[in-house]
């Protein structure tokens, strides 16, 4: 646990985190592996984990019977995958395939949800985060849909 | 190729070697003069005027490698009544051509710094000729790093350059594509996405930008974020282009002519005048 303690401390998603938040969080992650080919969520399915990928590389897909899988973007070494745990219902909107196999720290959500519902201020620094993370991917989407190669 | 300057507006005959698809819609032409003691020197960043006999004239930038000037270089899409023209020609047939024009990229002022090379689309086709420049200056330079960003990946250009470029050691490549189906297994999401994956030290960096103008608008918010400083970023400004030479005004851009004071650009120096959407 000390081990991925301290993988968790050195992500930027927590720099400025108080100690025992950090504490907190640690006590619920753990560390997952995923080969390529796999999913790591379906579009659906309960949410209720999200991953700081350390190695290897997701796409987010959103499938269309017609086109198949479409990949929307991918993440990658550094990045946060998945914020649905954190908001009502608690289901996938997309699936997370894997492209090339991943090693990342798995947290808990329901169980954050808990901590988060019984410490605001740990609420309030986890939804600070998110938001900002949110706001680069809408961001990101937004530029996507100008098809600004198009011109 | 230097330009006499009392002949600027005359353009000198070219043949047209070979013609290279690049995807459905972008093509490579190489040149060549029948002059074999004339020079094509050019910097990188320099465009020319390219004049299709009977539909007119366009500038293109110079795509090729400065370090052999035997042979001229242009990549473009074919969007607009001459470059669509320019796609029919072929193999034996003739051009007009007036420059090299404008201001190069500042290769000298990346010496001893990290570079990033920042591009989308058709925007690599300028850039080229700064990144042979760069590899060939590589020993003076830190970490070298190009991102590319492209439509989807039928749009990208250059694919086996940029397959032989991503195998060298000491050159960080990354490419993204803004859609994708199942057989793409590489990066999804804009080209700036890529920059905080990117190993380079900020505020010793020097950043070389051609795109869509709001790319670069937001390519440059996100190093600016990061810590690289203003008068080290680079752009590449386009706008209606005509004369080359600074006359027509066709290409003003507030005091400056793009065509004679540009297309490269500090940030610094035009930062104000992007924020004046009049202009």
């Amino acid at each position: 646990m000390e081990t991925l303690a301290k993988v968790l401390a050195e992500h930027p998603f927590v720099h400025g985190l108080d100690p025992e938040h950090l504490e907190l969080i640690t006590g619920c992650s753990k560390n997952v592996k995923f080969d390529a080919g796999e999913f790591i969520f379906k579009e659906g399915q309960e949410a209720n984990e999200f991953y700081f990928i350390r190695q290897g590389r997701a796409a987010l897909q959103i499938f269309d019977p017609n086109r198949g899988p479409l990949t929307i973007q991918t993440i990658g070494r550094g990045e946060i995958l998945g914020w649905s745990w954190l908001i009502p219902p608690y289901h996938w909107h997309f699936d997370a395939h894997v492209n090339s196999p991943i090693r990342a720290i798995a947290l808990d959500g329901k169980c954050l949800r808990g901590k988060c519902q019984n410490d605001p201020k740990l609420g309030f620094e986890l939804l600070k985060r998110f938001a900002h993370i949110m706001e680069q991917r809408l961001r990101a989407t937004q530029l996507q849909l100008l098809d600004l190669y198009k011109q | 190729m230097t330009p006499k300057t009392n002949d600027l507006m005359h353009p000198e005959l070219f043949q047209i070697k070979k013609v290279m698809k690049e995807t459905y819609d972008t093509f490579t032409l190489e040149l060549r003069t029948g002059d074999d003691s004339n020079h094509l020197v050019f910097q990188p960043g320099q465009f020319n005027m390219l004049y299709v006999f009977g539909v007119g004239e366009v500038p293109i930038s110079i795509s090729g490698d400065p370090g052999a000037p035997q042979t001229l270089v242009h990549t473009t899409r074919a969007v607009g009544s001459v470059t669509k023209a320019m796609r029919k020609l072929k193999p034996g047939d003739t051009l007009g051509v007036r420059g090299p024009f404008g201001k190069p990229w500042p290769v000298k002022k990346a010496i001893g710094k990290d570079v990033v090379v920042i591009t989308g689309g058709i925007g690599l086709a300028p850039l080229r000729p700064a990144m042979y420049e760069l590899m060939a200056q590589r020993k003076k330079l830190g970490a070298l790093t190009l991102l590319y960003g492209a439509r989807t990946p039928e749009d990208i250009i250059f694919k086996k350059e940029i397959k032989k470029w991503r195998a060298q050691f000491d050159l960080d490549v990354r490419v993204t594509v803004d859609r994708a189906t199942k057989d793409w297994h590489g990066n999804v999401g804009v080209v700036t996405t890529l920059i905080p994956k990117s190993t380079f030290d900020p505020p010793n960096t020097a950043a070389f930008i051609c795109g869509p103008e709001i790319m670069i608008r937001f390519t440059v918010m996100e190093l600016l974020k990061h810590g690289v400083a203003k008068e080290n970023i680079f752009i590449s400004m386009e706008r209606n282009m005509k004369c080359a030479i600074g006359f027509c005004g066709h290409c003003q851009f507030g005091p400056h002519f793009i065509c004679k004071d540009g297309p490269v650009f500090s940030y610094d120096q035009v930062e104000h005048l992007l924020e004046i959407r009049e202009i």
